[in-house]
């Protein structure tokens, strides 16, 4: 990538893996756990942050030098309410059913830890397009995760994928269903989440010692 | 009667952070010593007591369709509800903002314990999650608005306490490297979680917990069959201009 120096680069790639906002930051995890039962939902969801949190960052960056810093908090969260208020016309405009499904996790957008976390740890203290990428970093990072809790909750909880029925017809018994394989209804509840985000955690720590923290 | 009856459902069956998953990161980050879970946990108790029912007072008076009427009938029809978010944060950021002075005032050495995340609170998802839900579930009074924060409160601090209790015995168990902080506490939290599911059936037998599930497949179905109806109907009218 000729456009990318290697420093921003790594603003991009850090929080994909080593850095992830959610395994290793333990930022925004409420909205990362109550929405995954679907799928589809997850990636609406990490769409949204993907905006959210890149527009954010770029404003805040602009701002940084105007903003005074007693008043910062009220300053960030309006601009954030502001973002997110789009996100959500344009979810109730084009996909109704999709942003009842949501229901008040697209506004807790607002108080999702991570944004204000991006605005405070570097958009503060970083020019526009830097913060731009850490932005879009942290929030792909963010929503890898999603997606991937979401993919596994579906898949093992009503064997759906985006609501194709990919491991066959449980009811007429075709595909994995004819041997006797049944949906295990549990992923589709809430506990399931944190479970299935604790064994992510678990895979990425025991592959990068380094992460390990003490108890 | 119906004060009693929010009052436990909001603390037991829809726990902020076992049900809905509100305020989890103030809840992971501030829970290593009970001493500090304890403080951070009556602060937010405080702040939803407060903030629930003003929430309450301004989604009634100002922001719902029809809520303007108060000030003359041509402002009968305004509907400012997209506007919620803005102030339901602006509140709750001021009423943080004012516990923090008076903490700082009357218990310094509160104040000096709970260091960063009292600010915090103002982006804890517990509180907005709460006026939110408040607003969605469409509480009816400003007494319920008040039980339902103090309720949704308490439910957090009864969570984050538990955990914090928990993960100080843990110290002293042999966890696997990899797991160990941030990966044994959600699956215990998972764990506590399920447990906490058993609390649904408290208040209703759980029928009431089942019956809404199937109602909205049965919607989705209806809809889906209108659907393939229209279809059918469709081809008919063009077979029909076919032949």
């Amino acid at each position: 990538m000729g456009l990318l120096s290697k420093k921003d680069a790594v603003l991009l790639t850090d929080p994909l893996a080593d850095n992830n906002p959610i395994t290793i930051q333990v930022l925004g995890i409420c909205s990362a756990l109550a929405i995954t039962a679907e799928l589809k939902a997850s990636i609406v969801m990490a769409i949204s942050v993907l905006f959210v949190l890149g527009l954010g960052n770029v404003v805040i960056s602009l701002m940084r030098n105007i903003i005074p810093s007693k008043i910062r908090i009220i300053v960030q969260l309006i601009v954030v309410a502001t973002l997110v208020i789009i996100v959500d016309l344009v979810l109730k405009a084009y996909a109704y059913e999709l942003s009842k499904t949501l229901s008040v996790f697209v506004g807790l957008i607002i108080t999702n830890c991570i944004i204000m976390g991006r605005f405070e740890a570097f958009a503060l203290a970083n020019g526009p397009w830097r913060s731009f990428l850490d932005g879009i970093g942290n929030a792909v990072g963010y929503g890898a995760i999603l997606i991937a809790v979401g993919f596994f909750r579906e898949l093992l909880g009503s064997g759906t994928l985006l609501g194709y029925k990919v491991l066959g017809d449980s009811i007429e018994k075709t595909g994995l269903y004819a041997i006797g394989y049944e949906d295990n209804g549990f992923m589709l509840l809430s506990p399931m989440a944190l479970i299935v985000v604790g064994i992510i955690i678990w895979i990425q720590r025991s592959r990068n010692a380094t992460l390990i923290e003490e108890n | 009667m119906e004060h009693i009856e929010l009052f436990f459902k909001s603390i037991f069956i829809d726990n902020m952070v076992f049900a809905t998953f509100l305020g989890m990161c103030s809840y992971l980050a501030v829970s290593k010593k009970v001493a500090t879970a304890v403080g951070l946990g009556a602060a937010v108790i405080f702040v939803l007591a407060v903030t629930v029912p003003l929430n309450w007072l301004l989604d009634q008076y100002i922001l719902q369709e029809g809520a303007l009427s108060w000030l003359g009938a041509e402002f009968a029809q305004y509907d400012l509800s997209f506007l919620s978010f803005i102030m339901f944060i602006a509140t709750i950021a001021t009423m943080v903002q004012l516990v923090e002075i008076i903490v700082e005032k009357f218990s310094p050495s509160l104040y000096n314990s709970l260091g960063i995340f009292l600010p915090l609170i103002a982006v804890n998802c517990a509180i907005l999650g709460g006026s939110l839900f408040m607003q969605s579930r469409e509480i009816p009074t400003l007494g319920l608005a008040l039980t339902y924060g103090v309720g949704s409160g308490i439910g957090w601090f009864l969570a984050i306490l538990a955990i914090a209790a928990i993960r100080e015995k843990i110290r002293y168990s042999s966890v696997p490297p990899a797991l160990r902080g941030l990966g044994i506490t959600f699956i215990i939290t998972g764990l506590m979680a399920i447990g906490f599911m058993s609390f649904g059936g408290m208040l209703t037998g759980g029928d009431e917990e089942a019956a809404p599930a199937p109602k909205v497949e049965a919607v989705i179905e209806k809809v889906k069959k209108s659907e393939k109806k229209q279809v059918k109907k469709d081809i008919a009218i063009n077979t029909k201009t076919i032949k």
